[in-house]
């Protein structure tokens, strides 16, 4: 505990411009906290003093609502979800297929829940870069996982909030009474990447599969160039933009003043939260994983808690040389995939399940993908608290997805500003900031890993657990998304 | 490092937010109070770094007045002597300004060249101090940074000296001219523009702070022309003094086949360039202020700068916003026009939908507005993202579905007024109430046009010069009924569309085609007098104008030419007489109808550069040809016959009130027609050469061919007058 605190003191004096530190974050910090002890010290506390009566009564006084139930519409629980370790890519899933890794997920849900494979009504999963071999990877990963050939199964893809709209999608599914049991995740494999020829000697070589005589065959081939030889790689930039989402980043932090040395010890307080979740057992939607070939592989292996000075060591990685977003602060390229089972409420109780949590409201936002282009959950966040008529205050956990430390503090800061809210987001006010010891108390994407098309799922288990874990009511999950989009969700405990 | 001054502050430098830096040695002096208030230039210290920030009082541009010297100056000097100090950032506050280059005014109100000289040598004190500093000093540059801004920025500036051309911040950072680029910001807590400035700023004082600390090295201790971009290999070359020589020789052979010997500037800056490499900096610099003086009192200089005046001014609306803005416009006629009017539109985003009657027409037109957006990805100037972004404002259809939304409607159909007519009274049939309807025609009266509305007060014209995205100007024609806020709102759309804009009275021909008319006639019947094409234009091209007489029948059409011809000739009777129409007729026939049909006095080919004499036209040439007169036909003569019909028919409608203002009629005879930019367009002409000695020419070829050449009375007016000029 002593080490994480001392790392973890939003007090550090290397200030010299007082107005480009996070001072809302510490007045925040400082007015919370009364006496000289470190936020993170009471963390540490609370899993301890949460389970205490007297505090779970104060905290369920002070919610504006009871429940999220609405009336007519089904209520629809998270049974339970598992993950796949998030491995970092070239590691010990290097030589797998994505189809491998979402079957395991798939296996570990089963093995975990117990659900009899025929009553799986319908698969999705959510992934970001395709195997062309396996483009409905959903399918071939249920069909490899046991399921029985008669469940239908899809895949979607919205880059880094696929697996949030594989589970929406089940929401929809259930709501609408269309389904009672769907197995919602996601997948990604960075560690291969779909390479392509590029359009030239694809054209040539379609052209000479047309090719009917030797004459046909033999000019087309003679206007082969080496150049056609140069491969396409998979897009790394915004399409619309041709602008890396790393450099979209940097410029963020830039617009929000940001400075490198908050950066580098917010994401180190994202390692060490999850080392220490780690260390806890708290990451219990991890599934050991025995990949073939290899040993078994039971933990996340990018938890890596340094020292500020061996990150201010970094050089920037995408706005050379000036830039504040490196590889420290930045999340990873991952493999990994995770899956939930997701039920309408009254056929996991008949079928004697206790579900996690409820999955309520959600809300897909977009926005500029030039300059806002990972703002999303600052423009989720309000509007899903006001869809389920709750406020800032009755989140009891907080899960975003941390693609670039730059990016969360950007969203924080954009939330805390009057300014930001009434110029670009039509509103009076700001949205206000979500405490910070509230908020990713196990790790993030930045700690963790970002498998792009499986992060969705880890946040909402991630919710369900510390909800459980840490007895509040309702957990908010919100994400960033290439193509300028965001997306919000509440979850809400399962009474227990 | 030399004067880029004269072009430069004439054309666009966009090194939008760049920076750049140059190292020196420190030395310490005793630091003063810096918070003076000054009027340009403010300073304050952040740490050690001194941040410079210019910004001029009243203006949306910073220029290089005198003021700004002097403060610029002080503020060094104390910067040079402040202990404290070590570095130095120098930053405009004006949100896409850095320096726009010489301020105008200042260079304007000097009588002589010595005058301009003297600023000349104080400028390049300063950037001759700027450049010696003994502190590092930073320009963080925002925006626009033109001409002398440019060397405060940047001293060594080769290839933007000679073109004036506008350069983008990523290729002058290739070119070395910047060694940083910081990316403009989006929204955070505070506008853009600011915090993007903040942060520029905050790049810069790191990076000044890097030098003076010794942690970050400016990669060029070379020379001057070193910096150009050159290998070791060239610049080893360079060395040799017979190398240079043939350099000299080449860039020469280039610029004076580009200006064609017109535009004195750039052959002096290579003298003076020669002169800096040769003899070293002191005449370099000594020579660059002398010719500096001299060129600013070239009648080229006061007839470009006062051409940049005009083109300011008709950038502004003076009829005052609309009513209501156009959100939805309509373009009828997919043609060459139509599609062309449809580009600049959708490019600026507004919302058009572009109609013809027929699937391929319409096709083609939409192919053209393609292909014009997609040159731009290309040239890497648009994303192929904004280019579909832009594309899908544009609507193509056959009929005249929603245009009952529609605020503008701009016709570009044949030139037929029984089809114009038509076309009007089928929109007015949809459009709503405060619609405008425009006409795109560039010889048909607008109040002709009108005759069929029920509203004329909402007719206006908007003659657009082909092709419409690369020709700047737009003439808005209004008839005595058009309302002032149809003109305002027409006005309005064509400032939107990036043009140039004039307003003229109606009449046969306008202002521009009426000009042109009388000269196009003079063309026929030199060629019918056995000069050739090749001959004509070359004598057109040298005295100025971008495009040879008998090329632009070619490029305008035959037929357009003569229809044009033939109905102002019926207006005008003599004045337009000259050549025969008989030509463009026998042309016609013979299905020559220059560019557009692939044969007119050239032989147009597709991917072939050198075009050919159409040998065709000899027969056509033959059978027409009239003697010449000998004492009116030397080069010169041709060329004066030429420019005194057009001057002459400008400064007469001018007279008859079709021109409000003789800088619109500057603008119009430069942007659309492209009068010699050199002469300043024909009023500017007309004070410069003087109008004794153009009515002098004038009547002597009206003794020799008739009233067509009579000077008008205006012209007349100034002859008899030498104190009257169109500009005072």
């Amino acid at each position: 505990m002593a080490p994480h605190s001392s790392t973890l003191a939003w007090k550090i004096p290397w200030t010299e411009e007082p107005d480009f530190r996070m001072i809302s974050l510490l007045t925040y910090t400082l007015k919370n906290l009364p006496n000289t002890s470190k936020w993170a010290l009471r963390f540490c506390m609370r899993p301890l003093s949460s389970s205490s009566q007297l505090q779970a009564a104060a905290a369920s006084q002070t919610k504006s609502k009871k429940t999220l139930a609405k009336p007519n519409i089904r209520n629809i629980v998270v049974v339970d979800g598992v993950r796949t370790p998030f491995l970092l890519s070239g590691t010990s899933y290097k030589d797998l297929m994505p189809h491998d890794l979402a079957r395991a997920a798939l296996s570990g849900l089963l093995h975990r829940t117990s659900v009899p494979k025929d009553v799986v009504d319908y698969i999705i999963f959510g992934t970001v870069i395709q195997e062309v071999k396996t483009s409905n990877v959903a399918r071939e990963a249920a069909l490899g996982a046991g399921f029985s050939d008669k469940t239908p199964a899809h895949t979607v893809t919205m880059a880094c909030i696929s697996s949030n709209q594989a589970m929406t999608t089940a929401v929809g599914l259930i709501a609408s009474g269309q389904c009672d049991v769907v197995v919602a995740g996601g997948v990604e494999l960075m560690s291969d990447i779909p390479i392509r020829h590029s359009r030239k000697m694809r054209k040539m070589m379609l052209d000479l599969n047309k090719a009917k005589t030797l004459a046909q065959r033999l000019s087309i081939i003679s206007k082969f160039r080496l150049n056609f030889l140069s491969p396409e790689l998979p897009a790394v930039s915004e399409f619309s933009t041709s602008e890396t989402m790393g450099h979209s980043a940097d410029r963020l932090a830039a617009a929000f003043a940001i400075s490198r040395e908050e950066q580098d010890e917010y994401a180190l307080r994202s390692h060490s939260l999850a080392k220490k979740a780690q260390d806890e057992g708290l990451l219990s939607d991890v599934v050991p994983f025995k990949v073939p070939g290899r040993d078994t592989v039971t933990q996340d292996n990018g938890i890596r808690p340094s020292s500020l000075d061996q990150m201010a060591k970094l050089k920037p990685a995408f706005i050379k040389p000036y830039g504040t977003v490196t590889a420290a602060n930045s999340s990873f390229l991952t493999d990994g995939a995770s899956a939930v089972l997701i039920m309408a409420e009254e056929k996991a109780l008949a079928m004697g399940y206790k579900p996690k949590a409820y999955l309520r409201d959600f809300m897909y936002v977009s926005q500029d993908p030039k300059d806002q282009l990972l703002l999303g959950p600052t423009y989720a966040t309000p509007k899903v608290l006001e869809k389920a008529g709750l406020t800032m205050n009755d989140i009891d956990v907080f899960e975003f997805h941390e693609a670039f430390s730059g990016q969360i503090l950007a969203n924080l800061k954009a939330m805390d500003s009057d300014w930001f809210a009434q110029n670009y987001m039509g509103r009076k006010a700001k949205v206000g900031l979500p405490p910070l010891e509230k908020f990713n108390n196990w790790g993030g994407s930045l700690s963790l890993g970002h498998p792009f098309g499986a992060t969705g799922c880890r946040l909402v288990m991630a919710a369900a657990n510390r909800l459980r874990k840490e007895g509040g009511q309702y957990g908010l999950v919100a994400a960033c998304a290439a193509g300028g989009q965001g997306h919000a969700m509440i979850v809400e405990a399962y009474p227990k | 490092m030399v004067a880029s001054r004269a072009i430069g502050s004439l054309s666009r430098f966009t090194a939008s937010r760049t920076l750049r830096c140059s190292g020196y040695i420190c030395r310490s002096f005793t630091r003063s109070s810096a918070l003076l208030t000054r009027t340009h230039i403010n300073y304050g210290v952040r740490g050690d770094v001194a941040v410079i920030r210019i910004n001029s009082p009243n203006s949306k541009v910073n220029t290089l007045s005198q003021e700004l010297h002097s403060e610029f100056m002080e503020v060094m000097n104390e910067v040079w002597s402040s202990s404290q100090i070590r570095s130095a950032v120098l930053i405009s506050t004006k949100p896409g300004c850095f320096i726009a280059g010489a301020d105008l005014n200042m260079l304007n109100s000097c009588t002589t060249s010595q005058e301009v000289t003297q600023i000349s040598q104080e400028a390049q004190k300063m950037f001759e101090k700027l450049e010696k500093s003994t502190k590092p000093v930073v320009a963080a540059i925002n925006g626009s940074c033109l001409g002398g801004g440019l060397e405060v920025g940047i001293p060594a500036a080769f290839d933007m000296m000679l073109t004036g051309r506008g350069i983008r911040a990523d290729r002058a950072k290739k070119m070395g001219l910047v060694d940083q680029l910081v990316e403009p910001l989006g929204p955070g807590v505070k506008p853009p523009e600011e915090r993007t400035i903040e942060y520029l700023e905050e790049v810069a004082i790191t990076f000044a702070k890097g030098l003076a600390d010794k942690k970050i090295t400016p990669k060029r201790d070379k020379g001057l022309v070193e910096t150009f971009y050159l290998t070791e290999l060239t610049s080893y070359a360079l060395s040799i003094p017979f190398v240079r020589q043939q350099i000299y020789k080449k860039v020469e052979e280039k610029v004076r086949k580009q200006t064609k010997g017109l535009y004195p500037a750039p052959l002096k800056i290579i003298d003076v360039v020669k002169t800096g490499i040769e003899q070293g900096s002191n005449a370099g610099y000594l020579s660059e202020s002398q010719t500096f003086g001299e060129l600013a009192m070239t009648k080229e200089s006061k007839a470009l700068m006062g051409l940049y005046r005009g083109q300011t001014q008709c950038k502004k609306n003076k009829f005052g916003a609309p009513q209501k803005e156009v959100k939805q416009l309509a373009v009828l006629g997919a043609g060459l026009m139509g599609a062309g009017i449809a580009q600049v539109s959708v490019d600026k985003g507004l919302q058009t939908i572009l109609k013809d009657t027929t699937l391929p027409a319409l096709g083609r037109g939409q192919q053209q507005v393609f292909k014009g957006l997609n040159d731009k990805v290309k040239k890497k100037t648009l994303t192929s993202f904004e280019r579909d972004a832009m594309f899908s404002n544009l609507i193509g259809q056959l009929d005249y579905r929603g245009f009952e939304k529609a605020d503008m409607v701009i016709e570009a159909v044949f030139e037929d007024l029984n089809l114009k007519h038509r076309v009007l009274k089928e929109a007015e049939a949809v459009i709503p109430d405060h619609c405008v309807f425009a006409s795109n025609t560039s010889a048909l009266p607008i109040g002709e046009i009108a005759t069929v509305s029920k509203r004329p007060e909402k007719v206006i014209g908007m003659h657009y010069f082909s092709p419409v995205d690369k020709m700047q100007l737009l003439e808005i024609i209004t008839t005595e009924k058009t309302s002032k806020d149809t003109t305002a709102s027409a006005v309005d759309v064509g400032l939107r569309q990036g043009k140039v804009i004039i307003v003229v009275k109606d009449g046969p021909g306008f202002y521009t085609t009426r000009c042109l008319t009388p000269m196009m006639s003079e063309v026929i019947r030199i060629l019918q007098e056995g000069v050739g094409p090749k001959k004509l234009d070359s004598l057109t091209t040298s005295f100025g104008f971008p495009v040879g007489a008998a090329t632009l029948v070619d490029e305008v059409g035959v037929d357009v030419a003569k229809h044009v011809a033939e109905n102002l000739g019926k207006e005008f009777g003599e004045r337009f007489a000259g050549g025969s129409l008989e030509m463009l007729q026998q042309m016609i026939s013979k299905g020559f109808l220059g560019r557009k049909s692939g044969k007119g006095f050239y032989i147009y080919q597709e991917g072939v550069k050198n075009k050919n004499l159409n040998s065709d036209m000899d027969s056509i040439l033959a059978s027409l040809k009239m003697p010449s007169q000998p004492d009116v036909s030397s080069d010169e003569d041709i060329q004066y016959r030429l420019v005194t019909r057009f001057v002459n028919e400008a400064i007469l409608c001018l007279q008859e009130g079709v021109l409000a203002t003789p800088t619109e009629g500057d603008i119009g005879a430069v942007f659309g027609l492209g009068f010699p930019p050199c002469l300043g367009g024909p009023f500017h002409f007309v004070d410069l050469y003087g109008a004794q000695k153009i009515v002098d020419r004038l009547r002597k070829y009206e003794a020799a061919y008739g009233k067509q050449f009579t000077p008008c009375q205006l012209l007349v007016d100034h002859a008899n007058n030498p104190n009257k000029k169109f500009y005072q």
